[in-house]
């Protein structure tokens, strides 16, 4: 029963995968990178999850609280968050450029005209 | 000039000698003019060296330390003071004949030659020179590299081919046999310089060394020891004076200078002539010798002939070496000398023939003799000394060498030695022979004159060089002499 | 004074540089600029590298917060030496830029080219000279969106496919850095990497490390293009402009086998029972595949930049095959190839950047008799390639002297001889292209094929050159190379 406790980590798990899957099995080239920000959503929670303390507060300094949540790994998460949006703009840079020079955003059209996938 | 000096301006003066040619291209004169001096400047040299070796001096040069307890060094002992001696003094004699070779077959591409060869010179006297394994393997790779542009130098289709068999069985056999011998001898003695008695003396179970040892002889792909053969036949696409010079003198005796040198100076005579699997390796080079021997009398072109001979006498030099006796290894040194000058004979021959006549097939050439008696006269000498026969050098290493069997108790190899200079015989004299008392074909020979001067001289020299180290083996026989005895 | 700042200047200097370029706005300024930060953060490096040969280990403190809740820059030999390399790579690629760039991108987008570039050096000059953790993630998310960028300029339009393929595979194996960090942190809740290395031992039994371990050796093999995870490599180093190549070849997977060291031996060194079990049976059969399989696929490749990137992927093969036997020499190997690969293929694909300056194209069929326009352009190439098959008198040689070393000590002999049959498989793979250039007939049109100018040849042959050079002396790379190997094996802190 301590498995349905850590259900935050089987979300993690779930979202990885889902991620994962669009991007390996999708041809389009957009989903491609919407799976690539799930993939990366999962970890943020990863982290978050990790950083919470049972009976923790938001670590913001305050005479009644004893017990914070870590902030540490908020702060990771924040950058990795950064991180995964400058990932997500290039990408769909480099998408709107790809449509431009083929004329699709399929994978395996690209391929068949010019054998690059 | 100090023998220290003399040592290290032995490679210098050759790659000094390179870098001129390769600026005086477009003016030949000039340029031929250097490769004659450089060549006769680095005789001089090696005859400086002589001197030094007989006043007992052992000059030694350090380079620069390659890796730790690996410098790139060079020392000066008996049997490499041999090989660079004969090396040095061919390089003049063939430099004189490519003269004129090169010019009368017009050939393209002179500078990239004489420079080539002045460069695999260099490597040469490297190879002889080298005070440890590590030094004579870099001065080995670069001996093949820098006679690639010779050997493919016409750049047809048939000498692309051939520069890939010869690149290929070089460079694999070196690269995949030879440098895993010499890393494993590292790890087991810690050291590669170049000892009397050998570094390897109780390093090893018997076994090992045998398996070592086989991976020297078969990683010196130079030395053609069957089935690493097949480049020297395929490298006869070269222009003569290649074949001449490299595959009879600077290549082929590097490979079996190299196989002397291990044997002598990294496994010591005495951790040899106890391993079994010397014996295993002296059938190889037997067969070696009697294979190569069968298959030159199979072949119709002058130059495949004399390749086949080429691996055939190479296996001498190899058996001499693996029987790890006295004899047996003044045999071999001897060899070295007696076979280049008769093996650079015939070849100087086959090309003064081709830019004569343009006949290539020994079946074209009966009643050649009429109209090229010096050339033929030359072949007959040359072929006098490869069989072994009186009165031309080849006697005394033959002579040795059948004498080692005998010591070593090999009967077997006694017999193949015997039966290989009847071949020798089959497969050499009859050409002279044809050439002069057979009449040749109608009209086939009319206007065919003697080949040009520079060739003849050169032809010449070594001709009455093979005679006179009948007459006067003495110089060789005392430098072979002081590698056995010490 | 400045002295004390210098590992925060080698990563500052390049970052801040970046932007200055884009302020201008102007080619010629933005690579004057490039150049300069290029050549200082050279400098910098070599001080650096002698502070730590002759004091120890160099630590800074960023913004005065003490490790390991601060992020600490740590300098040991280990990074010193890569430091050292990539700084000189891309000081020599940026001499070689100005010709070549002008030629292969477009005039409007050159300034946004040094710009990235900039930020591609800081990002690996970054991950060199960290010491934390996280930090590292950061440092190799802006190496890789840098190096997007910069091969998706590439004038085929399938750079920008490749880009693309790089930018998945990169972000899913940093992703997988991430959660190897991530998990690392929630069992020992530091950051710091050397502070990581004495609380990992406490807990080393969870799977949650064993987890991590294994999360950041997927992750850091994606970058490294260790097979087969190489898929992204090919087409990237095939497709991008020149400069690229050549810089991003001799750093980005350089950079990402120190990544790897570092993981493996510095933070995870304590507990090296885990790596007892997995780097032998995992690494080396791979790394064996790798060599063979690329170098293969090298041989068939008609386009040569194609075929060096095929031959980039089974020289890495050979870095973590010496990395796998987790003895001295082999780490030495592995290092020393570090340096020696950089210098190779630097300056292959530099002199390969003179023949497409002069052609238009890396193809084959075109180079048909170019070895006797360009002569010196294919004597650098021929060398490089002898290099590559490690002919004695050349780096290569060193690199696979030590290899058969460690491999004959560890008593495997059998990859002592695989490693052998390896380096001839590249003999026929460079043996094409001198074929070609020197055999064939050059054809008759082509007035443009000739020689390379000065400024695009002098820098092939200083790389070329250093090939030859560190053959001969190996004093500084050999050196460095064992002080580091000793240093990784002896632990960490």
């Amino acid at each position: 029963m301590a498995w349905l406790g850590l259900y935050n980590y089987w979300v993690v798990i779930f979202l990885m995968m889902a991620g994962f899957y669009a991007v390996i099995t999708r041809g389009n080239l957009v989903k491609k990178i919407v799976g690539l920000n799930l993939f990366q959503t999962s970890v943020f929670i990863l982290y978050i999850s990790m950083s919470k303390v049972q009976g923790g507060t938001a670590p913001i300094v305050d005479n009644e609280f004893a017990i914070y949540s870590n902030p540490l790994p908020h702060v990771l998460i924040l950058t990795a968050i950064v991180v995964g949006v400058a990932t997500t703009a290039l990408g769909l840079a480099l998408v709107v450029r790809i449509r431009e020079s083929y004329g699709t955003v399929e994978e395996d059209e690209i391929h068949d005209l010019d054998k690059s996938f | 000039m100090s023998a220290h000096n003399t040592l290290w301006l032995t490679i210098a003066v050759p790659l000094a000698g390179a870098v001129l040619i390769a600026m005086l291209g477009r003016r030949p004169n000039p340029r031929e003019a250097v490769t004659l001096v450089t060549s006769g400047a680095l005789f001089a040299l090696v005859v400086r060296l002589w001197f030094a070796l007989q006043a007992g001096e052992r000059p030694s040069v350090v380079l620069v330390e390659t890796l730790p307890g690996l410098p790139l060094a060079f020392n000066l002992e008996p049997l490499g003071l041999l090989f660079a001696s004969v090396a040095s003094l061919l390089w003049i004699v063939t430099s004189i004949y490519a003269i004129g070779y090169m010019r009368a077959h017009h050939e393209k591409h002179q500078t990239r030659f004489y420079c080539a060869f002045a460069i695999a010179l260099a490597s040469t006297m490297g190879v002889a020179f080298a005070a440890n394994m590590f030094t004579l393997f870099v001065c080995y790779e670069v001996l093949t590299l820098s006679t690639y542009p010779l050997v493919t130098h016409s750049g047809t289709q048939e000498a692309r081919r051939a520069g890939r068999i010869y690149l290929g069985l070089l460079l694999g056999t070196s690269i995949g046999l030879q440098l895993l011998a010499i890393v494993w001898t590292w790890t087991l003695t810690g050291t590669l310089d170049f000892r009397h008695g050998g570094i390897l003396a109780g390093t090893a179970s018997p076994a090992t060394i045998g398996v070592l040892y086989a991976l020297y002889v078969f990683g010196i792909g130079k030395a053609a020891l069957m089935p690493f053969h097949r480049w020297l036949p395929a490298a006869m696409v070269a222009p003569t004076p290649v074949s001449a010079l490299l595959h009879a003198v600077a290549v082929v005796k590097a490979g079996v200078f190299t196989i002397l040198k291990v044997s002598v100076f990294v496994f010591g005579l005495d951790l040899l002539a106890g391993n079994s699997v010397t014996d295993w390796l002296l059938y190889v080079a037997g067969a070696t010798i009697l294979i190569a021997s069968l298959v030159a009398m199979r072949q119709d072109n002058l130059k495949a002939r004399l390749a086949y001979s080429t691996i055939s006498q190479l296996g001498y030099v190899v058996l001499g070496a693996l029987l790890a006796n006295s004899l047996g290894i003044l045999g071999s040194t001897l060899h070295i000398a007696m076979h280049a000058f008769g093996k650079i004979t015939l070849f100087f021959c086959a090309g003064a023939i081709l830019v004569a006549t343009r006949k290539t097939e020994i079946s074209q050439m009966h009643g050649l003799g009429h109209a090229m008696p010096i050339t033929m006269t030359a072949f007959l000498i040359g072929s006098l000394s490869i069989i072994g026969l009186p009165p031309t050098g080849g006697m005394w290493s033959k002579w040795y060498l059948a004498l080692g069997t005998v010591d070593a108790g090999q009967f077997v190899l006694l017999a193949v030695l015997m039966v290989s200079s009847l071949l020798n015989i089959a497969y050499l004299l009859p050409i002279p022979v044809r050439a002069f008392l057979q009449k040749p074909e109608r009209g086939k020979i009319k206007g065919i004159q003697e080949a040009p001067l520079p060739c003849l001289a050169a032809i010449l020299f070594t001709s009455f060089g093979c005679v006179a180290l009948f007459f006067y083996p003495d110089p060789l026989y005392r430098l072979a002499q002081l590698l056995v005895t010490r | 004074m400045i002295s004390q700042h210098l590992p925060a200047l080698q990563v500052v200097i390049p970052l801040l540089t970046a932007p200055v370029c884009l302020l201008f706005n102007n080619a010629r300024v933005a690579w004057i600029l490039s150049l300069v930060a290029s050549s200082v953060a050279l400098v910098i490096a070599a001080l650096l590298l002698q502070q730590v040969l002759t004091v120890g280990i160099v630590t800074y403190e960023i913004g005065g917060w003490a490790a390991p809740w601060g992020i600490e820059y740590r300098i040991d030999p280990v990074n010193a030496f890569v430091l050292l390399i990539v700084a000189a790579i891309g000081t020599v690629v940026m001499s070689f830029a100005p010709r070549s760039v002008a030629s292969e991108i477009p005039e409007q987008q050159i300034a946004l080219f040094y710009a990235a570039y900039l930020l591609c050096l800081a990002g690996l000059l970054g991950i060199a000279a960290t010491g934390d953790a996280f930090n590292l993630f950061v440092f190799l998310e802006i190496s890789s969106l840098s190096s997007y960028v910069l091969i998706s300029l590439g004038r085929d339009r399938r750079a920008l496919t490749a880009a693309f393929q790089y930018l998945i595979m990169g972000t899913i194996g940093a992703t997988f850095i991430l959660i190897g960090v991530g998990l690392l942190y929630m069992m020992t809740g530091t950051l710091n990497m050397a502070d990581l290395a004495k609380r990992l031992p406490l807990v080393a039994d969870t799977r949650t490390v064993a987890a991590a371990l294994a999360f950041l050796t997927v992750g850091i093999s994606l970058k490294l293009a260790l097979f087969p995870l190489h898929l992204w490599l090919p087409n990237a180093y095939a497709f991008a402009p020149s400069v690229v190549t050549a810089f991003i070849a001799a750093t980005g997977t350089k950079v990402a086998v120190y990544m790897l060291l570092r993981f493996l031996f510095t933070v995870f060194g304590a507990t090296l029972s885990f790596e007892a079990v997995l780097l032998p049976t995992i690494l080396l059969p791979l790394s064996l595949v790798a060599v063979f399989s690329a170098s293969i696929v090298a041989i068939f490749q008609d386009n040569i930049k194609r075929m060096l990137a095929y031959s980039s992927v089974a020289q890495i093969g050979y870095m973590i095959l010496g990395l796998s036997f987790v003895s001295v020499t082999g780490l030495t190997a592995c290092i020393l190839h570090l340096f020696n690969h950089a210098l190779m293929k630097g300056g292959l694909f530099l002199a390969l950047g003179c023949v497409v300056y002069q052609l238009g194209s890396a193809d084959i069929s075109k180079f048909a008799g170019l070895g006797r326009r360009m002569p010196w352009t294919f004597a650098a190439i021929v060398v490089g390639g002898l290099s590559l098959i490690g002919v004695p008198l050349t780096v290569g040689f060193i690199s696979k002297w030590y290899l058969v070393l460690a491999a004959l000590e560890s008593g495997q002999w059998w990859v002592a001889v695989l490693v052998l049959i390896g380096s001839l498989l590249a003999v026929v793979y460079m043996w094409r292209i001198v074929e070609v250039a020197f055999f064939q007939p050059a054809p008759r049109q082509g007035s443009q094929r000739r020689e390379a100018p000065l400024s695009l040849l002098l820098p092939t042959w200083v790389l070329i050159g250093a090939n030859i050079f560190f053959g001969i002396n190996t004093d500084l790379t050999v050196g460095v190379a064992q002080r580091a190997a000793v240093w990784l094996l002896g632990g960490a802190s």
